[in-house]
């Protein structure tokens, strides 16, 4: 997995062109390291190989050794002679070796793929038009590609029930399915859900459920994104949009410390959708089912759209110079959140240093599962770590603050997208302190509050996020805001400037990257923005590593202790 | 550098000066047409007749079983060049026995006419066959919401075509004459 395990190269003769592709691998990832396309539909990079689709049909031969002797065979010009196979080979479960010879346009190649093609389609139903996942179909694609381009087919097509219940969030529709078997292999492999499987025979076939069960588990829509047709759809995504209007943002899931990378896919300022992208340092190919139902809250009923002043709507000047005027006083504590992306923590770290106020850290465990939802159930939580925003790791309340507030040590808080009255603070504690919350969503402490800075949500505005495996990442505005309300970190900034008698000067995450690389003993330093790259930056810890974190092994991750042992072997690696 | 040329101007003969052969002339194509054919219409109580082809408002249309043929592919929208086109996706309730099986119909279909540019892309994309460019070609309103034709507009305007495929029924006789699995 690591890019630093050296791997040997090998060389074989590509459609007659000497190449050299990493040793064990397949024909079909050798081709595609070469830019030559091998079609398939059963072959997925991070399942098993299975080899059931036939489609990655190529001829493959290799250079003749006698048996008894093992000496090469020579032909009349003193070559090694190469002894195809007569029949063409799958590429999928086809290994590279020295020397072998592979076609994967020869006359053979295209007439086994022409056919393949033409059986997918027997009985395969005309449903594009109502068909969700046109667009990005692969039967489709390869129709159009390898296929013969005209149907031979005359008698009558299999009728088959077309919307199957799997499970509260994936829909099976029989007619379309071509028995690749992605979507078994993907329960029984990763998510350890072995619910899926084939019965009947022939043109019978069908999916189905073990009795008894359904795919219920939290990695099910997974499966509706490796089906390679669109027999297994979203029930949720069921007809709401065609693939081709939406606009794809790379985005980072905000749903645990696992920062599984995404693409948020939205059309005219509304996301229809989230899909995981590739990142096989992270996650691989995919993402958990509640990852994906996040942005159904960004147009929720909750969301502040407005900034406030004692409960009054107000504009951002007003909003932020009361606050500059609440924050000038003395007694000031800061609750942050580690929702929020390095550059705001970074900020309220600067505000915290410039008006002396301790800040409060709360943090938000669950249950680890092991794949892609940790026990920490923030996105950011190590980006506090590393701003310096917080020392110690934080706990689930925030007992500290609610005695300096019995004490009547804090006379204003500024708390930062969370609901104190979750984490142990009363009303009784809050009744002499002033309250500045910046958020996104109404919550107990917003109706409380007498300055509201209303915030964005991750889908709506640019960033970073640090990872559980240290690994900063970049997440991008997807769609817009509420009319009127701006980044986070252009607030805290504001209000930052502003509490030193300055005008605050317009800020690009650029410009702020420049001040946090300046960052002395953090393992921010000598970072710049725009040289992050899209997969991700891996963070040397240093002296973070030695505290204690809640996040058991899970895929593509081990904890920092046990790292020395190796004990954690990436499940999906291995294969 | 542009050399100025003054050009001296004919002077009029007798004849072009008393202008009579001109009027003469003007008179015989007055007199010659009004004893041909009238050409012109009494618009808008008498119509011209619309020749095949014609690109008039977007429509659409049912099938001959009065079912609507729209399963909103949204590929008019896509393709549509001024983008007058708008279509809400909805699904056909289970529980419908004509149309179950086709899942998917418009919950919402709008064109703006203000926007349509009577291109026939949405007819010539339509792989159900169910928007056509029929023949109204006048169309007038007090507002602009007027003018963006819904759903119910649009299927009054288009009524009921031949159908060639009848690509539905034949799924479901195929479903009850045992192709069914």
């Amino acid at each position: 997995m690591s890019a630093n395990v050296k791997v040997d190269m090998v060389t074989i003769i590509l459609n007659g062109e000497e190449v050299e592709v990493p040793d064990g691998i397949n024909l079909i990832e050798a081709a595609q390291i070469h830019g030559r396309e091998v079609p398939h539909y059963c072959y997925h990079p991070k399942l098993t190989v299975a080899g059931n689709c036939r489609m990655c049909l190529v001829e493959m031969g290799m250079p003749m050794r006698d048996r008894g002797t093992g000496e090469p065979v020579l032909d009349s010009d003193g070559n090694q002679k190469i002894g195809w196979i007569p029949k063409p080979v799958i590429g999928c479960g086809t290994n590279v070796s020295p020397g072998m010879r592979v076609n994967t346009d020869s006359p053979l190649a295209k007439d086994s793929r022409e056919g393949i093609m033409e059986f997918l389609l027997v009985n395969h139903p005309l449903d594009c038009p109502i068909c969700d996942q046109a667009g990005e179909c692969r039967l489709q694609e390869f129709a159009m590609d390898y296929g013969r381009g005209y149907s031979r087919f005359v008698e009558r097509k299999n009728v088959k029930p077309k919307r199957t219940r799997l499970g509260p969030k994936v829909t099976l529709d029989d007619e379309r399915c071509i028995l690749c078997s992605r979507c078994i292999r993907f329960c029984q492999e990763v998510a350890k859900d072995d619910v899926l499987g084939f019965v009947d025979r022939g043109s019978y076939s069908t999916l189905t459920c073990f009795p008894g069960k359904e795919l219920s588990n939290n990695y099910s829509l997974n499966t509706v994104d490796i089906c390679p047709v669109g027999a297994l759809t979203s029930s949720d995504f069921r007809f709401k949009m065609r693939v081709w209007f939406l606009k794809e943002s790379p985005s980072i899931c905000s749903e645990s410390s696992a920062g599984a990378n995404t693409l948020v896919e939205s059309r005219e300022g509304q996301i229809y959708r989230i899909t995981p992208r590739r990142n096989d340092s992270v996650n691989d190919t995919w993402m958990t089912d509640s990852g994906r139902e996040l942005f159904k809250k960004v147009k929720s009923e909750s969301r502040l759209t407005a900034h406030r002043t004692n409960g009054c709507v107000d504009t951002l000047d007003a909003a932020v110079s009361f606050s500059v005027e609440l924050l000038s006083n003395e007694k000031i504590a800061i609750v942050g959140s580690c929702n929020s992306s390095v550059e705001e923590q970074y900020l309220l770290r600067k505000l915290a240093d410039q008006t002396k106020a301790k800040i409060h850290l709360p943090g938000h465990f669950g249950e680890d599962d092991g794949l892609l939802l940790s026990a920490d159930r923030t996105p950011n939580l190590r980006g506090a770590l590393a701003t310096g925003m917080v020392k110690k790791y934080p706990s689930d309340n925030l007992k500290p603050l609610a005695l300096q507030l019995v004490k009547g040590a804090v006379k204003t808080l500024l708390v930062v997208n969370e609901d104190l009255f979750a984490l142990g603070i009363t009303k009784e504690h809050l009744k002499k302190a002033k309250i500045i919350y910046v958020g996104t969503h109404v919550n107990e402490t917003s109706k409380m509050a007498d300055v509201v800075l209303a915030g964005l949500t991750v889908f709506e505005k640019s960033g970073t996020f640090i990872n559980r495996n240290f690994r900063l990442q970049k997440f991008f505005q997807a769609v817009p805001g509420p009319a009127g309300l701006v980044p986070d970190f252009l607030v805290l900034n504001r209000i930052a400037s502003e509490l030193s008698g300055k005008v605050a000067e317009s800020l690009g995450l650029e410009s702020l990257w420049k001040e946090i690389g300046k960052l002395r003993t953090s393992c921010l330093k000598g970072i710049a923005y725009r040289e992050i790259p899209s997969d991700g930056l891996d963070l040397d810890p240093g002296k973070l590593a030695d505290l204690s974190y809640v996040e058991g092994p899970a895929l593509n991750f081990s904890p920092i202790k046990a790292k020395t042992t190796d004990k954690m072997k990436p499940k999906a690696a291995k294969d | 550098m542009i050399k100025t040329v003054v050009m001296e101007r004919k002077p009029l003969s007798l004849s072009e000066r008393t202008y009579l052969p001109q009027i003469a002339s003007g008179l015989k194509t007055t007199f010659s047409n009004l004893f041909k054919k009238k050409v012109t219409l009494q618009y808008p109580e008498q119509r011209p007749s619309i020749p095949r082809g014609y690109r008039g408002v977007p429509t659409l249309v049912k099938d001959p079983n009065g079912r609507e043929k729209c399963v909103s592919c949204q590929l008019c929208e896509f393709v549509c060049p001024p983008k007058a086109i708008r279509i809400t996706p909805g699904h056909i309730p289970e529980d419908d026995e004509e149309r179950s099986h086709v899942e998917k119909a418009p919950e919402e279909f709008e064109i703006d006419m203000l926007r349509c540019i009577y291109c026939g892309y949405c007819e010539e994309v339509c792989p159900e066959e169910a928007i056509f460019l029929q023949e109204n070609y006048s169309l007038s309103g007090y507002s602009r919401e007027e003018l963006v034709n819904d759903k119910e507009k649009l299927y009054e305007m288009g009524g009921t075509l031949p159908d060639k495929h009848f690509k539905w029924d034949k799924k479901k006789t195929d479903e009850e004459q045992g192709n069914a699995h």
